[in-house]
């Protein structure tokens, strides 16, 4: 017990840790690609403390980081103090608390016998629902301080901000349910499992579920196209106008917290987890039976690392190609678009897991799979003839003039 | 202004095709752009340790120089042209008589305020001898506001370090020739 504790705590400490610093480093690296997507070079300057060695800039958060913590805590006078501070603490704390059942790597085997999972709460069985529930908090934390700072544009925020992750949630649960569906378990290593069992992840067997899980992840993670939540340009930072110093940073740091953990989610549901054909399989190797050498579950933690980092290489290059939406476009784009996709998925995956002996026996595998390219490719012809263009706000017809403003 | 105003032109929205309508393959279009401009080449000059590529030195405004004649006096003949076009007044002249037969005044001090100056091009736009010029030079720096004052011997040694990169610009002119002055009242 004292023994499982200790290992908990430990991987508790590493994970911690590592989050913090990788989203500070993730900073960076959203700095230096926004430059080099606008033709810049971007921060390259600050290196080691004291010397003039510049490494590329690695030593930008860390200057970023102490700016943040040296900077006045700056209370506004008209805020509600207790909410005030407890709202970035709870946006925090709930983006750290979703990595207890995200698995980062499979197994570490410790002295040939003692095989560590390297997730901080192992074998929980409502792994993806406890991932929904705590990403749904988020929200709390975001409305929170809207409502704590006492002014307009911050509640505007907020208010923007909850709308929006309460839209896209159903989409999002609409994407984990088709896999949830198939794989018949709630279990994020258990997923990353039957990819690896299979040889073939998810992305491929379900496209739209793909399509539909990364979009609300995007609008999830408040990442640019669906960042309206801050808005920068017309809510002058939305929830987070009020704060400054640590508290900002808390926020910020959050923020790059939900990003992370929308990678490792679509890397986990949909693209194998730690699997790559041939590179982590055991048998490819050469090793008989269960038990996985050391050396392989590090292969297996750089595979997922590898995959989690491309894919928040995809979220920034993202943020440079697509412009915001505007607010209707965004509601018409959640409920009139991404979820009749997600529960035509669910439908297509449903049909799927209940008709598998069968379809496979008459199909094959590959038959299958082809039959739900199709109906993807189906789904979303009929979604484009159907769903009128939200970029068209013109009026169509001329309103009576009630108040007579003209 | 109403919806219907004659003087509102609205334009028609070029029809989006199946696949635009499909939102997919233009997102993975608009990808390509995005990812080709974060691998290709910068635009950003890295200040200190590569210089900027002045295209124009002739059109650029950067530190003042005083020129020299081919004697290697200084040209000015203290006119006040200059400091009466500076619409920052950063131009302070005393004028003394000539000791030189070719010209009746020249400039016993001449002293440009740099801090306070505009670089608009004024000064050189203004003199008749083209005594006065802008030189591409753009990064000087002071640690005092008096070390900024450019009196007349800083600013013909300007002249001295920039000429062989800049030659003056009126030099392939001939030297001013001057009709005997007739007295306007």
């Amino acid at each position: 017990m004292l023994e499982l504790a200790a290992i908990a705590l430990v991987k508790v400490v590493i994970l911690s840790f590592g989050l913090l610093t990788a989203a500070a480093y993730l900073v960076l690296l959203e700095r230096r690609v926004a430059a080099w997507v606008q033709d810049r070079r971007g921060p390259n300057r600050v290196g080691i403390p004291l010397t003039s060695i510049r490494l590329f800039g690695l030593g930008q958060p860390l200057a970023d980081g102490l700016k943040f913590i040296f900077k006045e805590e700056f209370t506004p006078s008209h805020v509600d103090r207790w909410m005030y501070t407890l709202a970035p603490i709870s946006i925090l704390a709930t983006a750290l608390a979703v990595f207890a059942v995200i698995p980062f790597g499979d197994v570490l085997t410790l002295g040939g016998e003692r095989t560590i999972e390297l997730v901080v709460a192992p074998g929980f069985d409502a792994g993806a629902i406890y991932v929904f529930a705590l990403s749904s908090l988020a929200v709390y934390g975001v409305i929170l301080g809207g409502w704590a700072s006492n002014n307009k544009y911050s509640l505007l925020g907020g208010l923007r901000s909850s709308a929006q992750l309460i839209a896209y949630e159903l989409p999002l649960s609409l994407g984990l349910l088709g896999v949830v569906v198939v794989t018949g378990t709630l279990r994020l290593d258990e997923v990353i499992r039957t990819q690896a069992n299979e040889g073939i992840w998810f992305a491929f067997a379900q496209p739209l579920g793909l399509i539909v899980f990364v979009i609300a992840s995007f609008a999830e993670a408040a990442r640019l196209p669906f960042d309206l939540p801050e808005a920068e340009q017309e809510l002058v930072g939305g929830y987070h106008t009020e704060y400054s110093g640590i508290r900002l940073l808390m926020y910020l740091v959050a923020e790059f917290m939900h990003m992370i953990t929308a990678s490792f989610l679509i890397v986990i549901l949909f693209l194998g987890g730690w699997h790559f054909w041939g590179l982590t399989d055991a048998a490819a190797w050469g090793i008989e039976g269960e038990a996985v050498p050391l050396w392989l579950g590090v292969v297996r933690i750089v595979v997922l690392m590898a995959k989690v980092f491309v894919v928040i290489l995809f979220f920034m290059l993202t943020r440079w190609t697509w412009p915001r939406f505007r607010f209707d476009q965004l509601m018409n784009l959640a409920w009139k678009v991404m979820l009749p996709l997600g529960i035509a998925n669910v439908v297509m995956m449903a049909v799927v897991a209940e008709f598998e002996v069968p379809l496979t026996d008459r199909l094959g595998r590959g038959g299958v799979i082809g039959l739900t390219w199709v109906g993807t490719l189906l789904t979303l012809i009929v979604a484009a003839l159907l769903v009128p263009l939200h970029s068209d706000n013109r009026r169509r017809s001329i309103e009576p003039d009630l108040f007579g403003t003209s | 202004m109403r919806a219907d105003d004659p003087a509102i032109r609205w334009i028609e929205e070029p029809k989006l095709g199946l696949s635009g309508k499909m939102y997919l393959p233009l997102i993975f279009q608009g990808l390509t752009t995005t990812a080709r401009h974060l691998v290709g080449p910068k635009r950003t000059v890295s200040f200190p340790e590569q210089r900027p590529n002045i295209a124009d030195p002739l059109i650029y405004r950067g530190v003042h120089r005083l020129n020299r004649d081919q004697e290697g006096r200084v040209k000015c003949v203290a006119c006040f042209l200059c400091a009466t076009a500076c619409p920052a007044h950063c131009i302070d002249i005393v004028a003394a008589e000539s000791p030189w037969p070719d010209r009746e005044k020249y400039p016993e001090h001449f002293v440009i305020d740099e801090l306070r100056c505009i670089f608009c091009g004024m000064c050189e736009e203004a003199c008749p001898v083209d005594a006065i010029e802008l030189t591409s030079l753009f990064d000087l720096t002071g640690r005092t506001r008096e070390e900024m004052f450019f009196d007349k011997e800083k600013l013909l040694s300007v002249f001295d370090q920039t000429k062989d990169a800049e030659p003056p610009k009126s030099a392939g002119l001939p030297p001013l020739q001057r009709p005997e002055e007739e007295h306007h009242s």
